[in-house]
């Protein structure tokens, strides 16, 4: 009974502290998109497309933690990342100037109310597409395909998640939904779970196991670490990356996804995912 | 009242490791009271090399952590081609550790024997090993028992190391099936009473062990 009740305790300190942090973002709104909305006709709906137009900023809401996507650099205090260059790249395609931009930090529970309350126009923070979100926001085509993967030694005979069969030896990370997954896509392997990523790398460096398996924004980031490891073959989870924008506003969806559009005609896109990715993006 | 589902539901995971932590334990067990015999013996030697390797043994491996042990055999040995699965280095590891802190228990219990006994079996025509056989060690086992039984204990909880290394014992399985169901404490509940389905009674033989020693010296 008495851990029943500490556990509400702590329960509720934590629902007043993440109460407080919603706070204190909504007062720091005084810059809303809405706010420099100075035109004086209001018969007409401005667009949130047009406020951004004449604002002549773009306030895109990227993370900030989250390594090879949206990364404060403790060296230059930049935030730097995928996510990061498609946002710029878009100010670009949007402002006609890439400064044109600002860049506020989101994490995976602020993004949706500060989009809601007008403190950034796009989210663009390794945010997955899906039905129950749609509901909530718009999202663009799919900027990024995540989902889980595999990384294996360079060289290695497995190519993609058909090679894991009987006796291929699995890491994964304890208590995390990729052993679900690589259970039900191939039941014979031998799966072994380590405590954390650390661990399961390293056992993967040791030579404990044939391959690593999680979500290959994760994998791209060992690789960046180690050159001698590659994610191969397709994710096998879809969990598509796209863009959040306010509902309703679909003349900015609209430019957002003639952006990502150019992008990749340009070769642009391929440039920005190569340099983090580390390989060009599959077609 | 813990959540006995998560007992049941999970009764062959938790046996799957339940056996694993046995096995472990009881090769652990045997292999280090062995090197630990030979290392007390090292240490104790008049060959002052023999002195050296045991002290250094000792001092080295008592005096880090037992998780470094294991990673050592988990991570280093693939360094130099060899790599064996998370059980056998798990199990090595507890050997080579326990080892250290059982040498020094036997060490202790054979010093714990004036001196003068040894001599006077020298000199009554025992070799070195004789004298060590029949005069010091018999009475050395009396003292050694109780702190021996303690690291045995210790041997059989440490095994629990083997669960970061994805060694397959008992309390990988228990945080496997904590992160399934979230009953966290409860998990924990039924794997602790596992191992002490197995430290209880070893705990009780080695009490039993030192009483019918004592009555018997």
């Amino acid at each position: 009974m008495m851990t029943r009740k500490w556990l509400a305790v702590a329960f509720m300190v934590l629902v007043m502290s993440v109460s407080v942090m919603t706070g204190c973002g909504n007062e720091k709104g005084g810059n809303t998109p809405g706010a420099s909305d100075g035109n004086p006709d209001a018969g007409a709906e401005e667009t949130l497309l047009d406020t951004i137009k004449s604002r002549g900023k773009l306030i895109v809401g990227v993370k900030y933690d989250t390594k090879l996507f949206g990364l404060k650099n403790p060296a230059n205090n930049e935030v730097e990342g995928f996510d990061v260059d498609i946002a710029k790249a878009l100010a670009k395609s949007i402002l006609g100037d890439e400064t044109k931009i600002e860049l506020k930090e989101v994490t995976s529970k602020t993004r949706i109310p500060m989009l809601d309350n007008n403190e950034i126009d796009l989210i663009v923070a390794t945010m997955t597409i899906t039905e129950e979100r749609k509901e909530q926001v718009d999202f663009s085509e799919v900027y990024f395909k995540a989902g889980q993967s595999l990384l294996v030694k360079k060289g290695s005979a497995i190519k993609g998640i058909d090679d894991v069969k009987k006796g291929t030896k699995v890491l994964a990370v304890k208590g995390s939904t990729s052993v679900d997954n690589i259970i039900e896509r191939a039941p014979d392997a031998n799966v072994l779970e380590f405590d954390n990523y650390q661990d399961a790398f390293s056992a993967l460096k040791a030579g404990q196991g044939d391959v690593l398996t999680t979500d290959n924004a994760i994998l791209y980031g060992m690789m960046a670490q180690d050159p001698g490891y590659e994610v191969v073959g397709e994710p096998f989870t879809d969990e598509p990356y796209g863009i959040a924008i306010k509902k309703g506003e679909t003349e900015l969806v609209d430019a957002v996804n003639a952006g990502l559009a150019a992008m990749k005609e340009s070769g642009e896109y391929n440039e920005i995912y190569k340099q983090w990715i580390g390989e060009e993006p599959a077609e | 009242m813990p959540d006995f589902s998560v007992l049941t539901d999970y009764f062959d995971v938790y046996m799957e490791g339940f056996l694993n932590t046995i096995y472990a334990s009881v090769i652990a067990l045997i292999a280090s009271f062995l090197l630990g015999t030979v290392i007390a013996v090292f240490r104790i030697s008049s060959v002052r090399p023999l002195r050296w390797v045991g002290t250094v043994y000792v001092e080295f491996i008592r005096n880090i952590p037992l998780l470094l042990v294991v990673y050592i055999f988990f991570l280093g040995l693939p360094l130099l081609g060899i790599t064996l699965n998370g059980f056998v280095c798990g199990t090595i590891g507890l050997t080579v550790y326990t080892a250290a802190f059982i040498a020094e228990a036997i060490r202790a219990g054979i010093m714990s024997v004036p001196k003068g006994q040894t001599e006077a079996a020298l000199s009554s025509g025992l070799t070195y090993v004789q004298a060590m056989r029949y005069v010091v060690l018999p009475q050395a086992v009396k003292i050694v028992i109780p702190p021996l039984s303690n690291q045995f204990l210790n041997l059989v909880k440490n095994s629990s190391v083997l669960s970061v290394i994805a060694g397959l014992d008992l309390m990988y399985f228990g945080d496997k099936v904590a992160s399934d169901t979230y009953a966290t404490i409860d998990t924990y509940l039924f794997v602790a009473a596992f191992y002490l389905v197995l430290t209880l009674p070893l705990s009780f033989a080695a009490h039993r062990l030192e009483r019918r020693l004592a009555k018997h010296g």
